[in-house]
C-alpha cells in the first residue's frame, strides 16, 4: 500500500454512469459551458439503457389527441399508488415531450404514424397510446443517439472505470476516487459537483433482467457519503421474463408484446387476467376479450385489456397461477402473440416487424418461433423505484454537491413504475441534473478532499489482494442473490425478512474476507469482491424498508399484510446511515400536494 | 434442468506480452450459451479470467470473441450448436490489440467515429421543433441503426485483419454509421469527400464477410457499402457529373 499513487483529473461536473441519464446530464452540463468528465463501468454505449425495449413515455398526443401532460401525470401517480414525489411526476409529464422531440433533432429515428409523426404505442397503466418507440429496441436508439451527439460535445469520457468512493469536504461532495479496469490503477476526480447516474440494483437478486453493472454502486456511494435513500422497499418485478432454458431465465420480454395484442394464459388456456381487476382500475379496464382486442388495434372507445394493468399487479397474478398449479411446464405462464393470426391476415410478418428482437431472442435462445407458438414467461427483477432522495426541481440529494438522475434517484415512480416512464425519466431528470450540477459548480468555490480519504479508499479497494486464504467472491454473491430472491422477493413476510437481516450480517462478515486472485489488470474476480459492499448495502436497505412497511402496496407485497393500509399511504421510507454507522429507516410524511395537482388527480378519476 | 455433461474449453489466457491457450472443463446443461460457460469457469476455477459482457441478450455487443474460429457474440452462441466432442476454442478478437484474455482494446473504433461529420438536420417542419417523415423513408436508416457496435464486422474485415490499414480505412461499422447519416431523411451534411479520402471506402472489395458475421443481420455490404461506393463514384469519377459541374459551377 505504501507508495500507492493515483492520477488526478479536474472537472466542473463529474457524471458517474453513462446510460441515458448520465449521457443526458453530461450533454446538458457541457452545453452550459462546464468542463465535464463522464465515467462508465463499461464501454460507451453499452450501459443498461441499451436493453430497454418498449418505448419512451411522453404525452405527444400523436396517436390519440386526448392525451396531454395532465393525463400522464395522473397515470404516473396512480401507478405509483400516490407515494410519488409529485413535483417530479409533474415536471416529468410536462417536459417529456420536448425531451423526446429533441432526440430526433440529434438523429434518432422513431417509428412513424401515417401522417409522418412519431408513432406511439399502448403500455400498461398508460391511458392512451403514449410510448414513442423503434420496434422493440427503443433503448438502443436512445443511447446511441445520446452517445453520437455527446461525442462531439467535448465531454471527457473514462471508459471501463469504476468509482469506489465519493470524496467530501466537510458536508459537501467534491469528487470521487476509483480505478481503471484495464490497468487497475487509481484515479481521483476533483469536481465542483457530482451526478450519480449509475442505474439500479438488480444483481442483488438471482432472477433479473439486469446486466452485471447493476450492483447498486450509486445507491451505496450516496449512502456512505451520508445521503438519504427513499422508498427502497419498492423493487419492480417485471411480469414477463424468459423462464426457459435455465441459462436465460430472467431475460426481459417486453411489455410491448402485450401492447401489440399478446395475451396471458394459464395451462388450461384461460386468460386469467380477467379474474382479478383491482378497484382502482375497474373503470379503465375491458371485461371481455373482444373489447381488449379493439383497444390494442386503436379503437378509442374501447377499454384496455387486463394484460395491460400495472406491472406489480400482472406479476402477482402470474405468481398466483403458478402457485395454484396452473402454470406452464417450466414454471411460468404462457404469453401468446401468435394468436393474432386469427385476426390479421399477415400476422407473422406483423409480429416480426413490431417485435423483431423478441422474435430473434426466442428463436435463437429458446428455439421458439413466437409467430407460431406461445412464449413461457415469469416475473424477473427489473427495476428499483427507490433511490437517492433528491429535490424534485434540482435533483440534488441531501448532501450538497451530490446529484442523482435516472434509476439511482428515487421518488418519481412511487410504489410502482409504469413501463416507458424510465426512459422519459432518464431524459427529463438527466437534463435537469446536468443543468443544476453545472450551476452548483459555478456558484461554489472548489472544495478540497484531504489525503486521508484517498488513502483509506485505496486501502479498502486493495484489501482483497491481501487475503490469500479468503473466500471466493462469486460464492458470496451467489448466496446473496439466492437469499434476496427467496426471502425478500416478489412475495414477502416478516419471518423471511427477519432471517434475511441475519443472513445479511453473515454475508457482510464473509464479504470482509473476500479474496482476489492474480493481478490488478482487468480482473473480474477483484471487481466482484468490490461490488459486494454495494450489493449488500442496497440489499439491507431493501429488507429494512420492506420490514417497516406493514402493508401491500404497488410492487411491495406482504403475504402477512396482504391489503393496502391507508395509514401507510402518507409516508415514504427514508434510509440513512446513523452516526453509529448502522442503517436506520424512518417514515417521513409526503409533503402536501399542490391544489391544482390534486385537482388533476381527482378529475381523471 | 437436464443432465450436466462435461465440456472442455480451450481459452486464450494472456496479455500484450504473450500468453497461451489453457484448458478448462465445466458442466454444460440445456440451453446454455458460451458466455454461461465462461462465467461458470470464472466462478469455479479462474476468477481472474477477463471477458467483457453486459446484457447477455444480444443487445449490447460487448461479448464478441472468436469461437472455434468464428467471430460471434458469446451470449448468442448456444452450446448445443457446437461440436463438444473436441475442446471448444475461445479466442479474443484478433484484429484489435489484446488487453487481457478475451478482452481487446477497441478504442480505435471510438476515435474513428468521432472524426465522421455529425448529424446536421434541416430546419424543423413544425413549430414544436418536430419533423414529418414517412415510415417507408425511415426504414432504410433504421436497419443501420440496429447496429450494437460489437465490432465483429471490423474483426472479420480483411482490410483491417490482414492488411492492418487501421489508420486510413474506417471499416464496415463506420460505413453503416456514415450510411445512416447520409441516408437520413433530415440530414443536410455532405460526407462523400470523407468517405473517399479519410475513410477510404475504395479499399473495400465487397467480399461480404462483414455481412455474414453481423449478429443483427444488417445487410452491410449490399445496403450500405455498395450504395455509398456508388455515391462516391458519381460524385468524383463520373464524367457526366464533372461535365455538368463545369456548366453549373457552385452546385454541389
Amino acid at each position: 500500500m505504501a507508495g500507492e499513487s493515483y492520477k488526478t483529473h479536474e472537472h466542473d461536473v463529474l457524471v458517474i454512469g453513462a446510460g441515458g441519464a448520465g449521457l443526458r446530464a453530461a450533454i446538458e452540463a457541457s452545453a452550459s459551458g462546464a468542463r465535464v468528465g463522464l465515467v462508465c463501468k463499461s464501454l460507451l454505449g453499452k450501459a443498461h439503457t441499451v436493453m430497454a425495449e418498449g418505448g419512451v413515455a411522453a404525452a405527444l398526443g400523436n396517436v390519440d389527441d386526448r392525451d396531454n401532460w395532465r393525463v400522464h401525470f395522473s397515470d404516473t401517480m396512480r401507478g405509483g399508488q400516490y407515494l410519488n414525489n409529485w413535483r417530479m411526476a409533474e415536471l416529468h409529464a410536462q417536459q417529456a415531450p420536448d425531451r423526446v422531440r429533441e432526440l430526433e433533432a440529434w438523429g434518432a429515428v422513431m417509428d412513424r404514424t401515417p401522417k409522418g409523426k412519431i408513432l406511439q404505442r399502448n403500455f400498461g397503466g398508460h391511458k392512451y397510446p403514449r410510448l414513442a418507440h423503434v420496434g422493440d429496441r427503443t433503448g438502443l436508439e436512445m443511447i446511441r443517439t445520446l452517445q453520437d451527439h455527446g461525442i462531439h460535445q467535448g465531454i471527457e469520457v473514462f471508459m471501463e472505470f469504476t468509482i469506489t468512493a465519493l470524496l467530501k469536504d466537510g458536508g459537501r461532495v467534491v469528487g470521487a476516487i476509483g480505478y481503471d479496469r484495464e490497468r487497475g490503477r487509481f484515479h481521483v476526480w476533483k469536481a465542483g459537483a457530482v451526478v450519480l447516474a449509475t442505474g439500479g440494483i438488480g444483481r442483488a437478486f438471482k432472477i433479473t433482467s439486469n446486466s452485471w453493472e447493476y450492483t447498486g454502486d450509486g445507491h451505496a456511494l450516496a449512502y456512505h457519503a451520508g445521503a438519504e435513500l427513499v422508498d427502497m422497499e419498492f423493487v419492480q418485478f417485471h411480469p414477463t421474463g424468459m423462464v426457459w432454458p435455465p441459462s436465460v431465465r430472467g431475460i426481459l420480454v417486453t411489455e410491448g408484446v402485450r401492447g401489440e395484442g399478446g395475451v396471458l394464459r394459464n395451462k388450461d388456456g384461460k386468460r386469467f387476467m380477467f379474474d382479478d381487476i383491482p378497484d382502482l382500475y375497474k373503470q379503465q379496464t375491458a371485461d371481455n376479450e373482444e373489447e381488449g382486442w379493439r383497444y390494442v388495434t386503436g379503437d378509442k372507445n374501447a377499454l384496455r385489456p387486463p394484460e395491460l394493468l400495472t406491472r406489480d399487479h400482472v406479476a402477482r397474478c402470474i405468481v398466483r397461477e403458478i402457485k395454484a398449479g396452473r402454470g406452464s411446464p417450466h414454471g411460468g405462464v404462457f404469453l401468446d402473440i401468435a394468436w393474432i393470426k386469427e385476426k390479421l391476415p399477415n400476422a407473422g410478418e406483423h409480429i416480426k416487424k413490431k417485435l423483431p428482437s423478441m422474435y430473434h431472442q426466442f428463436k435463437e435462445l429458446a428455439g421458439v418461433d413466437i409467430t407460431q407458438e406461445p412464449m413461457e414467461v415469469g416475473p424477473t427483477t427489473h427495476y428499483v423505484m427507490g433511490g437517492v432522495k433528491v429535490d424534485g426541481d434540482s435533483q440534488m440529494s441531501s448532501v450538497p454537491g451530490l446529484f442523482a438522475a435516472g434509476e439511482v434517484a428515487g421518488g418519481l415512480h412511487g410504489a410502482n413504475r409504469l413501463g416507458g416512464n424510465s426512459l422519459s425519466d432518464l431524459l427529463v431528470f438527466g437534463k435537469l441534473a446536468g443543468e443544476h450540477a453545472a450551476k452548483y459548480a459555478k456558484d461554489n468555490s472548489p472544495g478540497h478532499a484531504d489525503a486521508g480519504q484517498i488513502e483509506d479508499a485505496m486501502h479498502e479497494a486493495l484489501a482483497p489482494f491481501e487475503r490469500a486464504d479468503g473466500e471466493n467472491p462469486y460464492d458470496i454473491q451467489h448466496d446473496l442473490q439466492d437469499m434476496m430472491q427467496d426471502q425478500s422477493g416478489i412475495v414477502r413476510n416478516e419471518n423471511d425478512m427477519a432471517k434475511a437481516v441475519d443472513g445479511l450480517a453473515g454475508l457482510r462478515e464473509r464479504a470482509s474476507r473476500a479474496r482476489a486472485d492474480g493481478h490488478r489488470e482487468y480482473n473480474p474476480g477483484w471487481h466482484t469482491a468490490l461490488d459486494l459492499k454495494n450489493l449488500l448495502t442496497c440489499a439491507e436497505a431493501v429488507v429494512r424498508s420492506a420490514l417497516d412497511r406493514r402493508e401491500s402496496r404497488g410492487a411491495h407485497f406482504r403475504e402477512d399484510y396482504p391489503g393496502k393500509d391507508e395509514a401507510h399511504g402518507y409516508h415514504n421510507s427514508v434510509t440513512s446511515r446513523g452516526p453509529d454507522g448502522h442503517m436506520s429507516v424512518v417514515r417521513r410524511d409526503i409533503p402536501q400536494i399542490r391544489d391544482e395537482l390534486k385537482q388533476i388527480i381527482e378529475e381523471m378519476g | 434442468m437436464g443432465e450436466s455433461r462435461d465440456v472442455t474449453f480451450r481459452v486464450w489466457r494472456g496479455d500484450a506480452s504473450g500468453g497461451a491457450l489453457k484448458d478448462y472443463t465445466t458442466g454444460i446443461t440445456t440451453g446454455m450459451v458460451v458466455l454461461d460457460a465462461v462465467h461458470q469457469i470464472q466462478a469455479e476455477s479462474a476468477p481472474d479470467l477477463a471477458c467483457r459482457w453486459n446484457c447477455k441478450a444480444g443487445k449490447c455487443g460487448s461479448c464478441s470473441a472468436e469461437i472455434n474460429g468464428k467471430p460471434r457474440l458469446m451470449c448468442m452462441t448456444r452450446m448445443d450448436e457446437i461440436d463438444t466432442s473436441v475442446p471448444v476454442t475461445i479466442l479474443p478478437m484478433q484484429t484489435f490489440p489484446l488487453i487481457r484474455d478475451l478482452v481487446t482494446d477497441v478504442s480505435w473504433n471510438y476515435e474513428v467515429k468521432k472524426r465522421i461529420k455529425k448529424f446536421r438536420p434541416r430546419k424543423p417542419d413544425n413549430a414544436d421543433g418536430s419533423w414529418n417523415m414517412a415510415q417507408a423513408d425511415v426504414e432504410r436508416v433504421q436497419e443501420f441503426r440496429k447496429c450494437i457496435e460489437c465490432f465483429l464486422c471490423q474483426d472479420v474485415c480483411h482490410v483491417l485483419r490482414e492488411h492492418e490499414r487501421h489508420p486510413e480505412f474506417s471499416g464496415p461499422r463506420h460505413f453503416i454509421y456514415t450510411a445512416q447519416l447520409e441516408m437520413h431523411p433530415l440530414d443536410t451534411e455532405d460526407r462523400l469527400g470523407q468517405l473517399k479520402d479519410e475513410q477510404n471506402i475504395g479499399y473495400c472489395n465487397i467480399t461480404k464477410c462483414c455481412t455474414k458475421v453481423c449478429p443483427e443481420h444488417i445487410t452491410i455490404t449490399d445496403n450500405a457499402i455498395i450504395p455509398l461506393k456508388e455515391r462516391v463514384v458519381d460524385e468524383f469519377y463520373d464524367p457526366m457529373t464533372r461535365l455538368f459541374r463545369i456548366f453549373k459551377p457552385g452546385k454541389k
